[in-house]
C-alpha cells in the first residue's frame, strides 16, 4: 500500500511540474464549457427566405406578412426572377424559395384549387425538413383563415378535431444548455484522463524510464494502480468543476443524487482509464498512442449519442455502442443531472460499465510486460 | 537542394518505418468516414413511446396502431396511472408518453374535440419537438380521414417542395464534407506538431540546427512528407463517399484537389505554430487533441448550423479555419459551383496560412535552452 502511494505522489509531482499541463488540465475544460455549452441549439430561427412574388396581389401580400410574422422566416430577398433566385441560394445566400403564381390571388378569390412552390436548401436534410414543415403549418394556416372568411355564408359545421397539447418533462423551455452541459462535460473529463493517462506510460517507455521501474520490486498491479489513480481524481474534479459552472453560470438544476453521479463516473473513469492504459500497452511511441487514441477518442465522441440520438443509429451501430464507455455515462450524466433517475433506473448501465472497467483493467495489467 | 530533398527522404523513412502509424493513419480516415455517413443522422427512428390510454375505446386504439406503425416510434409499453409517467422517462424506458383523456373518443364524436397530451423528455430537446411535430402531423392525417372527402376539396392553396441539392434527403450530404475537414486538419496539425516537437523532446533538433540545413529548410522537410499522405487521405475520403454513399463530387474534380491542398496546407501550417508553442509532445498532443476537437466539431458547422447560433458564436467562429472550408468544400462537392463562388473562403484560408507560417517563423527559436 505504502509503495503505491509514494508512486502516486511521484506521478502528481510529474503531472504538476509541467505547468503548461498542470494549468491546462483544469483551464480546458472551464474555457471550453463556458465557450461551447451556450453555442449549440437545433432549433429553427431566422431561416431566410426569398420571395418570387409574381401576383403582387392582396392575397400573396397577406401570405407573405404570415410568413415574416413568424419567427422562424425572415424574407431577405424578394426578386421576380426565378433565376436569380436560384443564384442566390447557389451562393448560400438564402435557405428557401418561396415561389407565388401570377394567377394567385385571382384563383384564390375565385376558389379555384392553386398550388405554391417552395425549394428548399437541402444540404442539411433535417434542417430542410423542419423549414418545409414550418412552411406547410402557416399555408395551413392561411388556408384555415381563408376557410373562415367564406365560411360566413356556409353553416358552421365543423368537422371533429383532435387538439394536441405538449410538455416537455425536466426541460419545461428546451434550454439546449441542459443538453449540452452534460455531455460536453463528459467528453472533456474523458478526453483529459484518457489523453494524459495513456500518453504517461507510454512517455516512460519512450524515454526508457520504464526500465527503471521494470528493475525495481514494484508489482504490475501496483504500477498500474498509480497510473490510474491520479487521472481519475483529476478527472472527479473537472467534473465537480463543471457542474459548479453548469450551476453558477448557466443555472443547470442538478435534480439527482450528486453521490450517485460520482459513484458511476468513479467506475467510467476506471473503465476509459483501463482503455488508455491498454492502448498504451501495445504503442511505443507517443505519436502511435496519439493516432491510436484519437481513433478511439473520436468514435467513442461521436458514436455517444452526445450530438445524434443513439436512437436513429443502425443496429449494429447500437450493439457497438455497448462496449463504448462514453456512450453510458453521456446517457447517465444526463438523467441523473436533470431527470433525477435513481440507482435502480440505471442499474443495467453501472454492471455494463463495471464489466468494461474491470476487463479493461485487467488487460492493461495482463498485457504490461516487466521485461523491456 | 540536394540538400533537403535527403533530409525529406529522411524523413519519409522515418514515418514509413513505423507500421502501426502508416495503418492508423490510413485506417482511421477510411474507418471513420463509413462509420459516421451510416451512424451521424438527426433522422427522428425508433424512438420508443408509452402510452396512457385512459379512455380505451376504438378510436384511441386507431390512433396508437397508427403512431406505432408509423416507422419513427415504437411502442414501448402501457401505462395505466400518470403516476407512472416519471418512472417510465426517468429510466429512459420511454422517450415520450402520449395521455389519451378520458372519454377521447365519445368527446370526439360528440363535441367535435378531444385533446392529445404529448409529455416528452426534454433532456434531449431535439428529439422532443421532434417527436411532438410527428405525432401532430400524424393526428393531423388521422382529422382528416375522419373529416372524410368533404374537406379535402376545400384546400385551397396547396405547396409543393422541392429540395434542391439533396432530393433523397440523405444526411451523408451534411456529415461527409464536415468529416473531410475535422479528419484533415486533425491528423494534419497532429502530426507535423508532434514530429516537430519530437525532435525537441529528444535533443535532435540541436543535431539539425547544427547541421548546414537551414532552419526553414528543416520544417519543409518535415512537413513535404506529410503533406503528400493527407492528400493521399483526402482523396481516400473522397473516394469512398463516393463509392459508398453516392456523393459524387459534381464540381471540378481538379478545383476540389487544389482547394483540398490548400487547406491541407493551412492544417501543417497550425500544426508548426502549435510545435514552437508546445515544448514536449505531450503538450502538443493535448492542446491540438483534448483543446481543439470539440471547438472544431462544434464551431465549424459541421454538425450546428451556425447561422441557428447566437450572434457571437458567427463572430467566434468567424477565427476558425474548418468553418470555412466546409463551406468551400459543400459548394464544390454537392452544389457544383465553381471558384467564383468560393473565392473568398479561399483567400481566407489562404490568410490563415500566411498568417500561421509568419507566426511560426517569428517564434521558431534557432537555440534551444
Amino acid at each position: 500500500m505504502r509503495t503505491i502511494l509514494y508512486l502516486i505522489r511521484k506521478e502528481f509531482l510529474q503531472i504538476f511540474r509541467d505547468k503548461f499541463i498542470g494549468k491546462a488540465i483544469f483551464a480546458i475544460p472551464i474555457v471550453q464549457m463556458l465557450i461551447l455549452v451556450p453555442a449549440v441549439t437545433f432549433e429553427i430561427r431566422h431561416v431566410r427566405m426569398c420571395i418570387i412574388d409574381l401576383d403582387r396581389s392582396v392575397e400573396s401580400g397577406a401570405l407573405v406578412a404570415q410568413l415574416e410574422g413568424s419567427s422562424f422566416f425572415r424574407v431577405t430577398q424578394a426578386t421576380f426572377s426565378e433565376k436569380e433566385a436560384q443564384e442566390w441560394m447557389h451562393r448560400g445566400q438564402c435557405d428557401l424559395i418561396l415561389q407565388i403564381p401570377s394567377d394567385f390571388g385571382k384563383n384564390v378569390g375565385n376558389g379555384v384549387p392553386t398550388r405554391l412552390m417552395v425549394s428548399a436548401n437541402a444540404i442539411n436534410a433535417s434542417h430542410a425538413q423542419l423549414s418545409w414543415a414550418y412552411v406547410n403549418g402557416i399555408i395551413r394556416d392561411f388556408n384555415l383563415n381563408l376557410l373562415a372568411g367564406k365560411a360566413g355564408n356556409l353553416s358552421s359545421v365543423s368537422p371533429p378535431k383532435i387538439e394536441i397539447t405538449q410538455r416537455y418533462w425536466y426541460n419545461e423551455t428546451l434550454n439546449y444548455k441542459y443538453y449540452m452541459l452534460p455531455g460536453v462535460l463528459g467528453i472533456l473529463v474523458t478526453a483529459i484522463a484518457f489523453v494524459l493517462a495513456g500518453l504517461n506510460l507510454v512517455k516512460e517507455k519512450e524515454s526508457g524510464t520504464i526500465e527503471q521501474i521494470n528493475v525495481t520490486p514494484v508489482k504490475k498491479y501496483q504500477f498500474m494502480t498509480a497510473k490510474i489513480v491520479p487521472f481519475l481524481l483529476i478527472g472527479l474534479v473537472d467534473l465537480a468543476l463543471g457542474i459548479v459552472i453548469g450551476r453558477l453560470v448557466f443555472g443547470i438544476p442538478f435534480v439527482g443524487s450528486a453521490t450517485l453521479l460520482f459513484f458511476v463516473s468513479f467506475i467510467f473513469m476506471i473503465a476509459a482509464l483501463g482503455l488508455a492504459l491498454f492502448i498504451s500497452t501495445f504503442t511505443q511511441t507517443q505519436q502511435q498512442f496519439m493516432f491510436a487514441g484519437f481513433f478511439f477518442m473520436i468514435i467513442f465522441m461521436l458514436m455517444s449519442g452526445i450530438f445524434t440520438p443513439l436512437e436513429s443509429m443502425p443496429e449494429w451501430a447500437r450493439n457497438i455502442n455497448l462496449l463504448n464507455p462514453v456512450a453510458y455515462i453521456m446517457r447517465i450524466n444526463r438523467m441523473v443531472m436533470l431527470k433525477g433517475s435513481t440507482l435502480s433506473d440505471i442499474s443495467g448501465d453501472i454492471y455494463a460499465l463495471t464489466a468494461i472497467a474491470v476487463v479493461a483493467t485487467l488487460l492493461a495489467v495482463w498485457k504490461y510486460r516487466k521485461t523491456a | 537542394m540536394k540538400r533537403f530533398l535527403g533530409f525529406v527522404k529522411k524523413e519519409f523513412i522515418h514515418i514509413f518505418r513505423d507500421y502501426l502509424t502508416m495503418i492508423i493513419l490510413f485506417g482511421i480516415p477510411a474507418l471513420l468516414t463509413l462509420l459516421f455517413g451510416f451512424v451521424i443522422t438527426n433522422e427522428l427512428k425508433d424512438v420508443k413511446v408509452a402510452f396512457l390510454d385512459l379512455s380505451r375505446d376504438e378510436i384511441t386504439q386507431q390512433l396508437t396502431d397508427k403512431i406505432s406503425s408509423s416507422g419513427f416510434f415504437i411502442r414501448s409499453s402501457d401505462l395505466n396511472s400518470y403516476a407512472e409517467i416519471d418512472q417510465v422517462l426517468r429510466s429512459n424506458n420511454a422517450k415520450a408518453v402520449i395521455v389519451f383523456s378520458e372519454d377521447f373518443g365519445r368527446k370526439l364524436i360528440r363535441e367535435g374535440k378531444a385533446t392529445i397530451n404529448i409529455i416528452t423528455d426534454g433532456s434531449e430537446p431535439n428529439m422532443a419537438t421532434q417527436t411532438t411535430s410527428f405525432i401532430s402531423a400524424i393526428a393531423a392525417d388521422f382529422n382528416k380521414e375522419l373529416a372524410g372527402t368533404t374537406m379535402s376539396g376545400n384546400l385551397l392553396v396547396q405547396p409543393e417542395v422541392r429540395m434542391i441539392y439533396n432530393p433523397t434527403l440523405k444526411s451523408q450530404h451534411m456529415f461527409v464534407p464536415g468529416l473531410i475537414t475535422m479528419i484533415m486538419i486533425l491528423i494534419c496539425a497532429l502530426m507535423t506538431s508532434i514530429t516537430l516537437t519530437r525532435e525537441k523532446e529528444f535533443g535532435t533538433m540541436e543535431v539539425l540546427l547544427v547541421s548546414p540545413l537551414k532552419p526553414i529548410q528543416i520544417i519543409m522537410g518535415k512537413v513535404v512528407p506529410y503533406f503528400f499522405l493527407s492528400l493521399i487521405d483526402a482523396l481516400l475520403i473522397i473516394l469512398l463517399s463516393w463509392g459508398v454513399f453516392g456523393l459524387a463530387v459534381k464540381g471540378s474534380l481538379l478545383l476540389l484537389l487544389l482547394e483540398v491542398m490548400l487547406y491541407i496546407m493551412m492544417s501543417l501550417s497550425l500544426g508548426i505554430l502549435i510545435s514552437s508553442v508546445a515544448k514536449t509532445m505531450q503538450q502538443a498532443i493535448f492542446i491540438t487533441l483534448v483543446g481543439g476537437m470539440l471547438p472544431t466539431v462544434l464551431l465549424s458547422g459541421f454538425i450546428f448550423p451556425i447561422e441557428s447560433m447566437p450572434k457571437v458564436y458567427g463572430w467566434i467562429s468567424a477565427v476558425m479555419p474548418p468553418r470555412y472550408f466546409i463551406i468551400i468544400i459543400k459548394n464544390i462537392m454537392i452544389k457544383g459551383t465553381g471558384f467564383l463562388f468560393v473565392w473568398k473562403e479561399t483567400l481566407i484560408l489562404l490568410f490563415f496560412t500566411l498568417l500561421f507560417i509568419g507566426l511560426s517563423i517569428k517564434k521558431f527559436k534557432v537555440r534551444l535552452q
